[in-house]
Order: structure tokens, then sequence, then C-alpha cells
């Protein structure tokens, strides 16, 4: 059998490798996507002090630190027994909201949107950012550095630095809003309202405009009936930062919707041994292997997920187009996995929207940004990270040190549709053993599509250290013994 | 951004066992890149373009200028990656602190592959695994043979692994740095081989808090940050709260510092020191306690006891890089 690789993929956070296999008339028999990666971090993080778990945790993704970073300070708020004062909440919302500015901006300009923008068989030395800043403009390619980097500079301010931001601590965050700053985000933020507002012009005109992509969105190549997942408000609204989690199932109805404490009895992982990946899936519906539909317990997180597991968005312009987008292909749930690219730009709209309101919030330069901690015990800390539901699990000692730790990350919860997104699109788009460069990136646009974090979904694994230190004087005369067991 | 000579350099970015934070780094010099590309064509990038590993292996040898290379080394394929590009470049960057010192995954080293494999396929609370299926090297599929690269049992540092021309310190390096370093390309005008490209000062010594610091540091009590409100303006270390920024390299303008939270090192050791951890600890234990401390009734194993989880500590970025390396001891 004739095998294909693709290898790197590219335009993706972290590593994967899709190999293709052709039945002797040329045609495809499977593909697999492989996660060639593993770094471990569950393991080594015991032992540590809890209050670096949100530092330390960021590092299992540059690219989405910031929803880490707070998985892990709402897992310590709870561990803890503590609840932050109602500012420190929006401070965090709002670091958030920067979070979600730049990555959903770096996804659709510098990471998917290419595909669109320069078109899916382009020659491949065109198909980036510099070619999207080639074909739109000079002027839209730096209205897009400067937004991307307004989301960053947001998180700075208030994180100490974007990537790898240090401001979460158990009951609240380490630094309060001073009055310039507020009025700094605040002008970043209403920028960023019009030009989410320009970059789902750009989507219109790109791609809504152009019916040979909308008959691509639609196809049955880029289709997959799952169930769909997402943090949502008292009002069934998506929400970032803070909520219940609901799924509903393929037809659109509510299946389960639970709190973070509860996401053992939900959530299942599946090994398999030809990836370091491992897929998650419906403990209720079950491990029926790499299939769609009701039966199956595949689930899918990220922009559709959320928008497909609420009813709608809590800020006016994005609430808007939320309903557009359903209008337009069709009611609810869109199934369509390149509409993600579409449901992400709505988010990015409110997120700019949230942002702009909460830096307008009077309460967001109170001083009150922090709450004495309780005793440690165990705590489950959730937020939607830009590419989907985000769990982190802690048992700290009494010590105040990780005894345990369990995390789900946003892309292990689509590893599963992604293997059958990119065998789909294999399937449909290869035949007769005909291949080119085009149609293999229209292979990879299946995963594209997921944004998925290949650094998030390799995170797991590792342990403490048995040391001694001894400190001598000058004269050689042992002064002290650290030991830790 | 000035350069010497007419002919474009040729750039290559690549990511091992790392979190992407690098990548974003690069994209942080913001509008700047759009001067970088004017100097620089980017020959591969796979965050960002569509090169592939053939492309790389078809280059000859010394087609690439410059290698930026961020993270450790934990991979079959890392590995492979790291000599590759090696071969292909000219200057090889060790870009960041995973592939400068091990990083935060270089914590991995404190266990070995089966440790990390049975936590993560087998032990885990939310994993159904009655099977016991752990991931292998190679599979038989009903439609032939699929191949992982192999998981080695430690985490190397880039230099452990080939010879490096220069280190970018930081977790991310920060932005300017990154610039100064692209000018210095640009111009020809790199340091000796070995290098660090960073300022040859400590954190303390760029931290707007260090007029805080006493002339006589001397901590009576070790304090956690989450268990004491946070001075705004104090020192860390005046506060009894453990910083890094006397054993760290500068470069990174204190930025933690500038969202309220002590130094934690990823920046590495300062210059002509080998082991950032020891030299913490040489700090540490000349400023902890307080003169006559037996005498006043203190206890210095008590104060010492306060500093739980020394590894994660002193080490949190050096591990595999440090003198330590890692666990040897067995329980």
């Amino acid at each position: 059998m004739k095998v294909i690789t693709i290898d790197p993929i590219t335009r993706l956070e972290g590593h994967g490798k899709i190999s293709i296999f052709l039945d002797e008339k040329g045609n495809v028999a499977n593909a697999y996507l492989q996660v060639p990666e593993l770094r471990g971090f569950e393991r080594f993080c015991e032992g540590r002090r809890a209050e670096l778990m949100p530092q330390i945790t960021s590092r299992i993704c540059g690219v989405c630190p910031v929803a880490h970073h707070m998985a892990s300070t709402k897992a310590l708020d709870a561990a803890f027994h503590v609840d932050p004062p109602s500012a420190a909440k929006k401070l965090r919302e709002l670091i958030y909201s920067g979070y979600y500015i730049y990555d959903h901006t770096l996804h659709f300009f510098y990471l998917g949107g290419p595909d669109f923008v320069v078109g899916p068989d382009a020659p491949p030395a065109e198909r980036n950012i510099l070619g999207v800043i080639k074909k739109a403009g000079l002027e839209v390619g730096k209205e897009v550095i400067k937004h991307r980097a307004y989301g960053q500079k947001i998180t700075a301010i208030l994180g100490g630095k974007a990537t790898h931001p240090v401001c979460g601590l158990p009951g609240g965050v380490s630094k309060s809003l001073s009055e310039e700053e507020r009025r700094e985000i605040e002008k970043m933020a209403r920028s960023c309202v019009e030009f989410a507002q320009k970059a789902l012009q750009i989507f219109d005109q790109v791609v809504l405009k152009n019916q040979k992509y909308v008959e691509l969105i639609k196809s049955d190549a880029y289709t997959l009936k799952t169930y769909y997942m997402g943090i949502v408000d008292d009002k069934n609204r998506v929400n970032f930062y803070d909520g219940k989690i609901r799924v509903v199932d393929p037809s659109g109805k509510e299946f389960v919707k639970f709190s973070p404490s509860q996401y053992l009895d939900v959530i299942g992982e599946h090994v398999e041994d030809w990836t370091y990946v491992k897929f998650t899936y419906l403990k209720k519906v079950g491990w029926k292997g790499l299939v769609d539909g009701p039966d199956s317990g595949l689930y899918r997180v990220g922009p559709l997920g959320r928008l497909n597991a609420a009813d709608g968005m809590a800020t006016p312009l994005a609430q808007q187009e939320y309903e557009r987008m359903y209008e337009t292909l069709g009611g609810k749930p869109v199934h369509s996995t390149l509409a993600f690219h579409w449901a992400r730009l709505i988010e990015l709209l409110y997120a700019c929207e949230r942002a702009l309101e909460l830096s307008q919030d009077p309460e967001i330069t109170s001083k009150d940004v922090r709450n004495p901690v309780g005793a440690p015990g165990e705590g489950v800390g959730v937020v939607e990270a830009a590419r989907g539901t985000l769990y982190h699990h802690y048992q700290l000692t009494e010590d105040g040190l990780i005894k345990k730790a369990n995390l789900i990350v946003a892309t292990t919860n689509n590893a599963a549709p992604i293997c059958l997104s990119v065998k789909n699109a294999a399937k449909a788009f290869i035949s007769g053993g005909k291949v080119t460069d085009g149609i293999l990136n229209m292979v990879e646009m299946a995963f594209r599509a997921y944004d998925p974090c290949y650094a998030c979904a390799t995170h797991f694994a590792l342990g403490k250290m048995p040391l001694e230190v001894k400190i001598y004087d000058h004269e050689r005369r042992l002064l002290r013994t650290l030991t830790r067991p | 951004m000035a350069k010497k000579g007419n002919k474009k350099l040729k750039f290559a970015f690549y990511w091992a066992a790392s979190c992407g934070g690098c990548e974003i780094a690069v994209l942080d010099i913001d509008e700047k890149i759009l001067d970088v590309v004017e100097i620089a064509d980017i020959v591969f990038w796979p965050v960002a373009l569509d090169i592939k590993y053939k492309d790389v292996e078809a280059m000859p040898d010394g087609f690439i200028d410059v290698c930026f290379f961020n993270g450790a080394i934990r991979t079959e394929e890392q590995e492979h990656m790291a000599k590759l590009l090696r071969k292909k470049a000219k200057v090889l960057v060790a870009f960041g602190a995973c592939s400068h010192t091990g990083g935060v995954p270089g914590l991995a080293n404190l266990a070995n592959r089966e440790e990390v494999f049975a936590r993560a396929y087998l032990e885990s609370p939310s994993t159904e695994n009655p099977q016991r299926v752990v991931p292998k090297t190679s599979t038989k599929v009903p439609e032939g043979e699929l191949r992982l690269p192999e998981f080695y049992d430690r985490v190397k540092t880039l230099d452990q692994t080939v010879e490096v021309d220069y280190y970018l310190p930081g977790c991310p390096p920060a932005p300017p740095l990154i610039l100064k370093a692209v000018e210095a390309i640009a111009k020809g005008e790199l340091p000796p081989k070995g290098s660090v490209l960073a300022p040859l000062k400590s954190v303390c010594d760029e931290c707007p808090r260090n007029k805080t610091k006493p002339e006589k540091l001397s901590i009576p009590e070790v304090k956690r940050p989450y268990e004491v409100q946070l001075d705004p303006e104090k020192c860390f270390l005046a506060q009894g709260i453990i910083c890094m920024g006397p054993a760290t390299r500068g470069g990174c303008e204190a930025r933690c510092v500038n969202g309220n939270m002590p130094c934690t090192g990823c920046q590495g050791p300062c210059p002509n020191e080998v082991d950032q951890g020891a030299a913490m600890i040489s700090a540490l234990s000349s400023i902890l306690g307080v003169e006559g401390e037996r005498e006043a009734g203190y206890d210095p194993q008590k104060l010492v006891e306060k500093v739980v989880d020394p590894v994660g500590t002193f080490y949190l970025y050096t591990l595999p890089a440090s003198v330590l390396g890692g666990r040897v001891r067995k329980k």
C-alpha cells in the first residue's frame, strides 16, 4: 500500500504528522494524524509549591499561557477554599479577554486564514501571513499586527508579561489596575472592537462572497456530526472565564450541564498506541472509536463547539453576528468544521466588546483584589481556552504542595474529531492516486480549522527529586542541612 | 534595520520540546517583523510557513545563515532535527530557556520514561485504559505501519546534543533582546562564539525595586506569595519572599516584578556562574536568618524548612543544565 506523509503539518501550535494510506486504485484506505511529541507535566508538578502552578502550567503552552494560568488559578481558589473579590474576578476576565483578542487574531490571520485569503491551493511559499499582507494590503497587515499586539499588551499590563503571566494567586490577583492603565486598556479595547468588525467584513468579502468557499464549508468532506461542549453563563450565553459546562447532542439538544468539580463523571480519556495524544469522549455515550454521530461519545470544543453549546452571546454586536451565522448556515447546530473560522471571528468581536465593558467598569480599579486563603485541599478549575474547554484538577498537601495534578486540555477534547476530519478530507479529495500540494493542503485545512495546539495536548507527565543540600562555612564545618524526602 | 552587505540573509526557526511561547516572542517584536523580512528570508518556520522536513533535508549544508532553535531535546525526532539544522545552518542560536538550560519541561528529569508513561496513560483519574495501552514507536495498523519517534529517558539542552554558537535566554526571550540579537546579526557584529546574548548584569541590577533592597539584607522568616499581602514597591527578598533576582541574568527588564510577583529565574545563571540554583542557595544561606540567631532562639533548620520545594524554587528552568542534572537516587 502506498503511503503519503505530510511531515510536519504546519501553521499550528506544536508537532504533528499525517500518514495517508492509498489502496491499489490510489484511493484513500485510511489516514492518521499522529502527534509525535510528549513532554510530561502532571508528574513533575507533584511536589511543587501550589502557588507556582499558574506559572508552571502556563509553560504547557506559550500560545495559550493565559488559559492555563487562569484554569490553574481557579483550581487553586477551589483547593484553598477562597472566593476572590469581585474586582479580582473582573480583572482576571479582562486579562482573559486580552488573551482572546491576541489568540483569535493570530489564528485567523497567521495560521488558518491564509488558506482562504491567499487560497487553499496557492503556492506554499505564499500561504502565510506575508501572503495575506501581500494580498490584503500593507495597511490591513499593519492593523492585524497592531491589534494582535494590543491583546498582548492588555495581558502584559495586568499579568507582568503576556507570554507566561504571573499575576494569578489563590484568592485573587497580585496586582490592581491604576487609572492610567485602565484608560490605556479602554483605548485599546475600543480600537479592537472596530478591528474585529473589520475582520468579520474581510471574512464576508473573502469567504462568504466566494461561492467555491461556501460550497467547501457546506461539503461533506468538512462535516462531522458530533456533540459540542462549552462554558455558559446563567443565561446559557458563551463565557470564556467562568460558568457551568454545557454539552449539546448532535441535534442541538442539551445533553448535560455540569459544574467543574463533576468533570470526572462526564469525560473519559482513551489511549491509542500509535500517537502520544489521548482521546476524550463522553462517558455516558462511550468510546466507539473514530466515528461521529449520536451513538459515538466524541464531542467538539473551541469556537464552534462553544457557539453550538450556547444559546447566544453576551454582547450586542457579537449576538448579531451569532444570529447571522446560524441563519446563513441553516440553523443550529452547525456541523461544518470550516465554520470554526467564522465562529472564531464572532468570538473575537465578543472578546473585544467584553474587554471594553470591563475596562469601563467602575470597580475595575479597586484595590481590593485578593482575599485570604483557607486550608489547602482539593480543587478543579475550568476555563474556555481559545481552543476549547480546559480542566485543571489539583490535590494539595497540608503544606500547600501539589500532591496530585490532572489536566485535560483543549486540544485533547478535539483530538479524536481532528483525526476523523483529516481522514474524511483525505478520502474526499484524493482519488486515483492523484495528489498535489494543493490537495494535501486541503487535508491540512481539516485540522487547521480547529486551531489545534499539540504542545498543550502532549503536556502529560512528572515527579519530585529528593534533595539534600549541606551548607558549610569557610572552614568546612557543616552549618546546615536542607533535606527534602 | 541596518545591514552589512546587500545579500539577503536566510533565517530558520524551529521548535523542539517547547511550548510555542518562543514563536510568540518572535511575533511580539510586532511591526519590526516587517523589518526582519526586509533583511532576511525565512526559509523554515513550521508555526507560520508551509515548508516541510523534506525541504530542509534538500537544502545544501550551511544554506541557512542563522537558525533560532527553541525547545529542549526529548525525542528521537527532536534530536534528528537538532543535528540536521546544525548541519544546514552556519550559526545556531539556542533560543529561550528550554534549549538554553532545559526550561520547565526539564523538570521531567525528576522521573524516567516509564514513570512519565505510567502517569500519563495509566494512572490519570480521567483515563480509562483497562488494556493498559501505551504509545509505541511502531504500530501495525490494518493498512501498514505507523511510527512514532522514540521518547527518551532524559531531557537534554541543545548544547548537550549539538554544538551551539549563541544563547538567547528567557522564558520566553524578551522582544528587546531578540531585536538586539537580530540587529547584531544583520550588522555582522556578533560577540565571540558561545556568548549569551544578554546584558552582563543580574535581574536585581535592573529591578525597579533595587533601591528598596537594604544594604545588609537578612530574612528572619521565609514567606510564600499567597500567604501575605504583597507590597507593590518593596524588594521581595526584603519582604521575606524568595526572589531569584540575585542569581538570575538580566535583560528581561524585571517583567515579573512589574506584575508584582518575584523572579523565578527564567533568564538562567548570571555571567560566570555555572549553576544558577547553587548560586541562589549560596546567596540565600548568607541572608537567611539573623545575626546571633541561635542566641535569639531561632532554629535555622526551621527557617530552612520553610524553603519548601527547593528544586521547583531554585532549578525551575535549569535542571538539565545544572550540576545535578536530574534525579539519580532511587527510593
